[in-house]
């Protein structure tokens, strides 16, 4: 008898039909992975199963918990259910909870509202529910607030808020997704661990495929609302029945064609390059801190080359990053380009302007709404003195376009009629235009949905050939690097801590960090692997 | 073609129906607002005195007219002030965040706002005596930090968006940044808090005039008409309550403009309209 | 939070002293000479030479500041050129008028709001949250020196619940003065209400789309205890800015207000010192009215550091 039975789940908000027919069923102590892209509707099943959805949505079906049938209770009853029998976390930790509220509170006020405990006990089971989701007493004390707190410890309260009253059933949507790689392998190995000993059953939602097979016993694969295929985890990842999950998979796993031409002419030398911040003061008296974002880095980029860059948040790479292109002063060491020096500040060398590009990692927020798209893409030709103009600029502008594999009337359109993987396009056309050596990606894959990243990717390839383009490519996702660069750097602290081949570097990693790094990172089953 | 919002809709013909009539007033009134006829003052609503008459004998409905191009003018030119100041400012402040320019720009809009229009009308008025001049100076001034807080604060969260970035490494130096990207992005906000202000406007001309303050006779204003009535209010209550419906209903039909506006300008309801 | 506190007493002081160097400049440098300024255009040469003798006019522009300000601080504010008494005794018995009926006036208005503007949001798009919107909408376009002339016609002169104006004075017991500033507080307290409870309905919608309070219900909250536990104290950060603002407008509201109910507050004083061109009883109570608003507005934002966590430090 499964714990949580679902069949023919239906939902539909305002006339479009959201889900479609989704049936499946969980068993008590059973991890049950849920796995697809944005807009598969693996977010509304779980809103759906806990009464969440929007105002206006109507659900059909029967989901049976322990002989209830949650879409038929009343708001009333499921008030009681919710934090109860069936838990819930979400993706973003940052905004997960209450910022004017003791995270002691919070955790106890599940306790509270569900009539377990009165105030004080309550506390107490708090502080209980808190260590064992691993923050213990010396560094987080109760009365600790949340935005004392990081993402990955955000997380944890989060769980520990969700587990309090002990339910049946656990809910994650995309827990991870939002953290460090090796924070994320620390909350995953935290649920698992809660599975094995309260014989809680989770249900994991997640885009990555990775994450899933390391984890589930059983999974479903959802693509536009409904469930694809179904079954353990090892029967689907070894038969992929489906034609989508073998797409998806193939996505996950891609190496796009390259045929690097590697040069030993350096493109860019960074050399013992320091920048530090001033940081506010503390108190009047104070003498204001220093926080050092990037310590006496030197590396060197070739011709022809893609350089990886691989670091976890914090560690210095946006700063680096920005310095590179220009708009960061140093207080040490230089930064050359093909050459010429290349300094922050009023007067930037337009010819390093033409040499150099970027594009960045949210296809939402890199583009002015109120431009034009060929206005949008030309916008890097404004420091050239021999700008093009009239039917010469048009032609440039198509070109691009036709490069990155859109059409030319897509010019005259604005950027929100286009899809993220569309936008990123538009961004790899605006870096593309003025011809440069350089592209720095910055986390440019990261937003984008799996089988569009494998598109993507594909296509920097093709560009990097046809027009002898050398990549610097920022990440924190080592799977992504390792399929895409030549070379790689680990960075922590604002220091590089290993670098080398990127083959060597994660087949054989030396640094402690490194092999930290590596070993966290999800990895797809090798044997299957072969079927690429 | 969008669907214009029903808020805009009513609250333009409001407001418009105000603005038309202070127009027309250039040309032409039912009756002559400068000539006394104390024979027939305090007459009720007719077919010939269409709001009634005042103490003096004249007719209501076209000190309305009249009184309206003061309230209307006052304060467009004292929100055009609030703009013209304040907007440069706040972009100012903002593209320099963290420095002590913006710190500067915040500490002299907090002096400001410490500074009721209604204190700065005085200050002024003491010095150079009353005039509507003065009165829409003491109103712009106030309405300078409103314009400089509102464009900063719009400004500071375009700064940190990926395409500022862009836009800075093509080269791109902060004016011109200020003025092709920040700009036409919180133009927005700026429509949407001019017919705010520009309502606020009305009402402290109003009570400026009311308390002697702004535009002096024989020009007529709404607040002065109201000031007269105060004492004849109990026998000749119509004489307070067309210039406060005449107020009223201008404020309301900008507030309601305003909301019209800020539905239709708002991107996200914008998508949702189609 | 001691830090915090001490950071802003030092604002409050710069503000303070910037303040008073606006108003001295306006009032004794602008007009060129005070002294011929208040004697006016027929003045004596005598005349002027001794008024000028009698206001301290004669020394540096430094020293008249400094002298003024020090005044200021041991409660010395000058003497009244038309009243001929000291300015400090005319303040004093008409700031006890001024500065309760806006206290009087920020409590109704609080008072009404905060409930209004929570109901509205928390029955959005239903029809008392469309009544409450569309009562707001009319509150906050009413001159509330119009309103209060309404309130006296109908409860004054009609119903003859309150007296038509006046003040008894406070020696005459605490509940009839009370009472004689009821009309005045409320007509200058409905206008403001409605712009409050529209800010707060929409301070309360914003936080109920925050992702803390889906966790809320995630736990098994319901919506009325998501929203009391929630979202009311968050929603209420950005309502104290505007409750700071508002004594302002309320201070300036209350000078004219008076007006209406012949109340003998700050407000007569000031306009018959304008209108007398008595400069000296202008300066005082103008700085004396900026000083209060600045103060109240340095309490707010000590209550902001009370309610929001995330500016103290350790």
């Amino acid at each position: 008898m499964s714990l949580l039975d679902i069949k023919n789940l239906n939902v539909s908000i305002h006339n479009t039909k959201i889900l479609e027919n989704i049936s499946f069923s969980v068993n008590e102590g059973e991890i049950f992975g849920i796995v697809g892209e944005s807009g598969s509707g693996k977010s509304m099943t779980a809103l759906g199963l806990m009464g969440l959805l929007p105002d206006g949505a109507k659900i059909t079906g029967s989901a049976i918990l322990s002989e209830k049938d949650l879409l038929k209770i009343s708001e009333e009853e499921m008030c009681t259910l919710r934090g109860n029998a069936i838990g819930m976390i979400f993706q973003e930790p940052m905004t997960a909870l209450n910022p004017v509220q003791t995270i002691g509170n919070q955790v106890a006020e599940t306790l509270i509202i569900h009539g377990r405990a009165k105030r004080t006990k309550a506390l107490k089971i708090a502080r209980e529910k808190l260590n064992r989701v691993g923050l213990t007493e010396e560094q987080f004390p109760l009365d600790k607030y949340p935005h004392e707190l990081s993402g990955g410890q955000r997380q944890r309260v989060a769980i520990a808020l969700a587990i309090a009253m002990r339910p049946k059933i656990l809910i994650a949507d995309e827990p991870t997704t939002a953290l460090d790689v090796t924070t994320q392998s620390q909350i995953l190995r935290l649920l698992k661990s809660l599975v094995e000993e309260e014989k809680m059953a989770l249900i994991l939602i997640t885009h990555d495929l990775a994450v899933v097979s390391g984890l589930a016993d059983n999974v479903a694969v959802m693509q536009t609302g409904k469930i694809v295929e179904a079954g353990t985890t090892n029967d689907v990842f070894s038969q992929m029945k489906h034609a989508y999950t073998r797409q998806l998979f193939s996505a996950s796993n891609h190496i796009p064609v390259r045929n690097p031409k590697l040069e030993e002419t350096p493109l860019l030398e960074i050399k013992n390059v320091v920048r530090n911040y001033k940081l506010p003061r503390e108190s009047i008296f104070a003498r204001p801190k220093f926080f050092h974002a990037v310590r006496d880095i030197s590396f060197i980029l070739r011709k022809g080359e893609n350089l990886g860059l691989v670091g976890e948040s914090g560690c210095g790479k946006s700063t680096l990053t920005r310095a590179i292109l220009g708009l960061e002063e140093l207080q040490g060491g230089e930064i050359i380009l093909e050459g010429d020096i290349v300094k922050a500040g009023k007067k930037l060398n337009s010819k390093i302007r033409r040499k150099m590009q970027v594009v960045f990692q949210d296809p939402f927020s890199s583009f002015n709404p109120r431009h034009k798209i060929g206005r949008l893409i030309s916008e890097p030709f404004y420091l050239m003195e021999d700008r093009p103009t009239g039917a010469k600029l048009k032609n440039e502008i198509n070109d691009a376009l036709t490069n990155v594999g859109l059409k030319v009337e897509d010019a005259d359109k604005y950027i929100h009629e286009f899809s993220g993987g569309q936008r990123q396009r538009v961004a790899i056309a605006r870096a593309l235009i003025i011809k440069p050596s350089l592209i720095v990606l910055d986390e440019a894959v990261s937003a984008l949905d799996v089988s569009i990243r494998a598109q993507v990717l594909d296509l920097l390839a093709e560009l990097s050939s046809k027009f002898n383009l050398s990549y610097l490519f920022i990440s924190h996702d080592l799977s992504v690097v390792r399929n895409i660069t030549d070379r790689v750097l680990v960075m922590k602290s604002g220091k590089i801590v290993e670098s080398g081949d990127t083959q060597k570097v994660f087949d054989n990693p030396q640094h402690e960090y490194t092999k930290e790094l590596i070993a966290a990172t999800p990895q797809l089953p090798k044997h299957l692997s072969r079927k690429v | 073609m969008i669907k214009l919002p029903r808020t805009l809709i009513f609250g333009g013909i409001l407001f418009f129906t105000f603005l038309i009539g202070a127009l027309i007033s250039f040309l032409w009134t039912p009756s002559d607002v400068e000539i006394l006829n104390i024979t027939s003052r305090f007459k009720l609503p007719s077919t010939v005195n269409w709001f009634g008459t005042d103490h003096f004998g004249r007719d209501i409905f076209s000190m309305i007219m009249v009184g309206a191009r003061t309230s209307i003018a006052v304060a467009v030119v004292a929100v055009g002030i609030g703009i013209l100041v304040g907007l440069p400012l706040g972009l100012w402040a903002a593209s320099h965040h963290g420095h002590w320019v913006d710190d500067l720009i915040m500490r002299g809009n907090d002096l400001v706002f410490a500074f009721p229009s209604l204190i700065i009308a005085i200050l002024i008025t003491a010095v150079f005596g009353p005039s509507a001049f003065n009165a829409i100076i003491a109103i712009g001034i106030f309405n300078v930090p409103v314009f400089a807080r509102i464009s900063r604060g719009g400004a500071l969260s375009i700064w940190t968006l990926d395409y500022i970035l862009s836009a800075r490494v093509a080269g791109k130096r902060t004016f011109r940044i200020s003025v092709e990207h920040i700009l036409p992005n919180i133009a927005n906000l700026l429509i949407v808090q001019g017919t705010i202000q520009f309502s606020l406007g009305i009402l402290a001309e109003a009570a400026l005039s009311y308390v002697g303050l702004g535009v002096q006779p024989p020009t007529p204003s709404w607040g002065r008409m109201l000031a007269d009535s105060q004492t004849m209010i109990s026998f000749a209550p119509h004489l307070a309550l067309f210039p406060g419906f005449a107020i009223i209903l201008t404020v309301l039909g900008l507030n309601l403009m305003g909301d019209g506006l800020r539905d239709i300008l708002d991107p996200r309801i914008r998508r949702a309209r189609g | 939070m001691l830090h915090f506190a001490f950071t802003r007493l030092i604002s409050l002081s710069l503000s303070l002293i910037a303040a008073s160097v606006v108003i001295f400049s306006v009032i004794e440098i602008i007009p060129g000479d005070p002294a011929s300024f208040m004697l006016g255009i027929n003045a004596q040469p005598d005349t002027i030479a001794a008024l000028r003798e009698q206001l301290g006019l004669n020394g540096s522009l430094l020293s008249r500041y400094f002298s003024w300000v020090f005044g200021m601080l041991t409660g010395d504010f000058g003497i009244s050129y038309t009243y001929r008494v000291p300015v400090s005794e005319l303040i004093l018995a008409r700031v006890w008028i001024s500065l309760p009926l806006a206290i009087y006036a920020l409590v109704i208005s609080t008072l009404i709001a905060f409930p209004v503007g929570l109901i509205a949001a928390a029955n959005r798009g239903k029809p008392i949250d469309l009544a409450i919107m569309g009562t707001t909408q009319l509150g906050v376009a009413i001159p509330n020196f119009w309103f209060a002339m309404i309130l006296v016609l109908i409860f004054s002169i009609n119903l003859r619940w309150f007296s038509a104006g006046g003040f008894p004075g406070w020696d005459e017991g605490l509940l009839i003065s009370i009472k004689s500033l009821t009309l005045p507080a409320i007509a200058l307290a409905l206008p403001q209400a409605s712009i409050l409870a529209r800010i707060m309905r929409s301070s309360v919608l914003d936080t109920l789309d925050q992702d803390y309070i889906r966790t809320a219900r995630a736990k098994g909250l319901n919506r009325r205890q998501a929203i009391w536990r929630h979202a009311l104290k968050n929603a209420m950060i950005p309502v104290l800015t505007i409750i700071g603002m508002q004594f302002s407008f309320l201070m300036a509201g209350a000078i004219i207000i008076e007006n209406v109910f012949f109340l003998p507050g700050l407000g007569r004083l000031i306009f018959q010192g304008i209108t007398q061109r008595d400069l000296v009883v202008v300066e005082s109570v103008v700085m004396l009215l900026v000083f209060a608003v600045i103060t109240v507005t340095f309490i707010v934002d000590l209550t902001y550091a009370a309610v929001d966590p995330r500016l103290r430090r350790k």
